[in-house]
């Protein structure tokens, strides 16, 4: 009984320490606000808390909206975290998904509805897949710090979506990219009646989806747990027979194909999303960063994770009203990352002084024998 | 003649923040803390530096203010890496993380700050720092118009902390001492060394630096500041990988990626180079793909700390 009681709080632990650290971070927040502007302090701190229900359902479905491709950015990091490796290349994969989606969804209308949106979103998982195969292969053959190759891919992809759009699916009166026909975009599969007057559409449904995926085949498959033992220790897989070259890459390929899906979602949404042609990295792959991170890279966690990062990011939309900058939402965010590493090392700590009194209570029983 | 010139004054503009930064880095990284905030330090030291540009621009000018903001962008990127520091050695938290949080915080910080002091984002500065030609040295043939003409002095600055990085980490006590504490801690622990507080050292040469950084990138490249130093933070992080974390492979890893960018972002002065039909992204392409084959050679070994990104553990071995 008691052995049970003790488990449950282990297993505990994480999502109390990252409620914490929301707390904490929350707070830095408050203060912020307080010394900026003192005299709206409340009334814009409700905003952040509660802004993202603005308009009921309609605010709630707007939150998932933009959470879907957090999720997948933030899925991509976590499987490659999980695996080892660490994709900060998520943006470029990210941005080459969505010229794949926004590519498909603009010429190839000879598709019939229902399929050309699919279509549209295997292209961009394959563009987002070559993407990291690169970076993966380099690594896995040539030792290439996966850190660099991928910095050095971020400015790639960009570079070359911008030209692949200009010679493409340029809108040239706009310097952006030439809208996706109807039939790429993404269903609603009933989301318009569950969250009327939002933006919410299948991408959070696939999202999900993905992210359970995900979830079984990295605790559930051989396949999966191949995967994490190289990330635990790469010296005692290769001794156990596992291939980690091929793991390396197959495991960059899948971060890469998950980076890209999330292009498609936020690119083939009907609020019509275009490629702008600019030498600016989206910043969806580091989100995914911070994402993996404050979820410890649990595909379940990111779920609840990246919802809620877009919770606090509609909220904080409105805090213009009240004459506060945006930002303070990211400066919220950030700390509460900056707090949740803080938890985990107390969290280690925990563990390490509770393992101690074990060791010491076992001792006194063999003693007392 | 004078192309040749201008394209290497060009190069420097790319080299020094890049060298600097990727220093930066190093001193962290060899003493054994992992520096991915070097972005956000960047951040933070321009936005500070800046800051006093714009308000004593009025009453200062020239090298004097100059020297100034640098030493405020460094104290500030500084104070700022005390967060790296405290998280990363003291609480023995992930590196990468409380990086990445801090990353994401200086930007936000730094929109803010110039929300409610100015009520936009970006921070206009008037670049009054520009060298036509230093005096006698500007004389000189071929070498006076390459160093001394149209230069800036962060760039003497630049050269100075390269010399004083070098000889601090390869021929000093000091260097010995920090490279073991990134190499083997306990060992370091067991003759004597306090770990922590050269680990501390390390992250606050690194603040330092990189705050400069950020300043020297943001002053010859523009006359306004928008929260952002284009990502040279992450690609002095490459450049200090690139260099295997010593200082002379670092000074030509980032001399290398620099000539590439130049020759990127200033190909169309070149008479022969600029009627190829090829498109302006293409360029900007090159020198991440040169990179790229360049590590592709280059990484087979790597050299990296031992124990870089590993909180010290008093009880391990």
């Amino acid at each position: 009984m008691n052995k049970k009681r003790a488990l449950n709080f282990e297993k505990g632990l994480p999502v109390l320490a990252s409620l914490v650290s929301i707390m904490l971070g929350l707070f830095f927040g408050f203060i912020v606000m307080l010394v900026s502007n003192p005299s709206q302090v409340l009334v814009g701190f409700k905003t952040i808390l509660t802004g993202g229900f603005y308009g009921g359902a309609r605010g709630f479905g707007q939150v998932l909206y933009y959470a879907a491709p957090l999720l997948m950015t933030g899925l991509s990091v976590g499987f490659a975290f999980k695996t080892g490796l660490f994709n900060i290349g998520a943006s470029g994969q990210f941005i080459m998904g969505a010229f794949g989606a926004v590519y498909v969804g603009v010429k190839w209308t000879f598709l019939p509805e229902g399929v050309h949106w699919i279509a549209a979103t295997l292209a961009a998982m394959l563009l987002g897949g070559l993407c990291a195969l690169l970076p993966g292969v380099l690594k896995a053959y040539l030792n290439v710090n996966e850190v660099v190759s991928c910095i050095m891919m971020n400015y790639i992809a960009i570079y070359l979506v911008n030209q692949l759009v200009l010679k493409t699916v340029y809108d040239k009166l706009k310097n952006q990219s030439l809208p996706v026909s109807r039939s790429a975009q993404l269903p609603k599969m009933g989301l318009d009646v569950l969250f009327p007057g939002s933006s919410a559409n299948a991408g959070i449904i696939i999202a999900i989806a993905i992210a359970v995926v995900i979830h079984i085949v990295l605790n559930k498959t051989t396949f999966g747990y191949e995967l994490k033992a190289c990330g635990f220790n790469a010296h005692a897989s290769k001794y156990s027979g596992i291939n980690i070259k091929l793991n390396i890459v197959s495991s960059m390929v899948i971060s890469g194909v998950l980076a890209g899906l999330g292009g498609a979602i936020l690119y083939l949404a009907e609020t019509g999303k275009h490629i702008v042609v600019q030498d600016v990295i989206p910043a969806e792959g580091f989100s995914g960063i911070s994402i993996a991170l404050l979820a410890l890279s649990n595909p379940l966690g990111i779920i609840f994770v990246a919802i809620f990062i877009a919770y606090i990011t509609v909220g904080g939309f409105q805090l213009q009203m009240f004459n506060y900058p945006t930002q303070v939402v990211d400066m919220i965010i950030s700390a509460i990352i900056y707090f949740s590493a803080f938890a985990m090392a107390i969290r280690i700590l925990v563990s390490y002084i509770k393992k101690r009194r074990d060791m010491a209570k076992m001792e006194e029983g063999a003693k007392s024998k | 003649m004078n192309t040749v010139f201008f394209l290497f004054q060009q190069t420097m503009y790319f080299f020094i923040p890049l060298l600097i930064v990727a220093l930066a880095g190093m001193f962290s990284e060899r003493g054994g803390v992992v520096n991915i905030a070097l972005e956000g330090t960047m951040i933070i030291g321009a936005l500070t530096g800046i800051l006093l540009i714009n308000i004593a621009g009025d009453s200062m000018s020239g090298q004097g203010l100059l020297l100034l903001a640098l030493l405020v962008a460094g104290l500030t990127g500084l104070v700022f890496s005390l967060l790296l520091g405290y998280a990363a050695i003291n609480l023995k938290a992930n590196q990468i993380i409380v990086g990445t949080a801090l990353n994401l915080l200086s930007p936000a910080v730094s929109i803010f700050v110039a929300r409610i002091f100015f009520g936009v984002q970006q921070i206009t500065f008037s670049n009054t720092f520009r060298i036509e030609s230093v005096p006698i040295l500007g004389d000189i043939p071929i070498l006076g118009p390459m160093l001394f003409q149209n230069a800036y002095l962060t760039t003497y600055i630049g050269i100075l902390i390269f010399v004083i990085s070098w000889v601090l980490l390869s021929r000093t006590r000091f260097g010995l001492r920090l490279r073991a504490c990134g190499e083997h801690p306990q060992a370091a622990d067991s003759v004597g060394i306090n770990v922590y507080r050269m680990r501390y050292a390390g992250v606050l040469l690194s603040g330092f630096l990189g705050g400069i950084g950020g300043l020297v990138f943001v002053i010859p490249t523009s006359t306004s500041f928008n929260a952002s130093v284009s990502g040279y933070g992450f690609l002095a992080l490459a450049v200090l990988i690139f260099g295997q974390w010593k200082p002379g492979k670092i000074f030509f890893a980032a001399l290398f990626f620099a000539v590439t960018k130049m020759l990127a972002s200033a190909y169309s002065g070149i008479p022969v180079i600029n009627q190829l039909p090829i498109s302006n992204n293409v360029y900007k392409m090159i020198p991440y793909i040169l990179t790229l084959i360049a590590l592709a050679f280059a990484s087979k070994r790597s050299q990296a700390p031992k124990a870089a990104g590993q909180p010290y553990n008093p009880g391990g071995r």
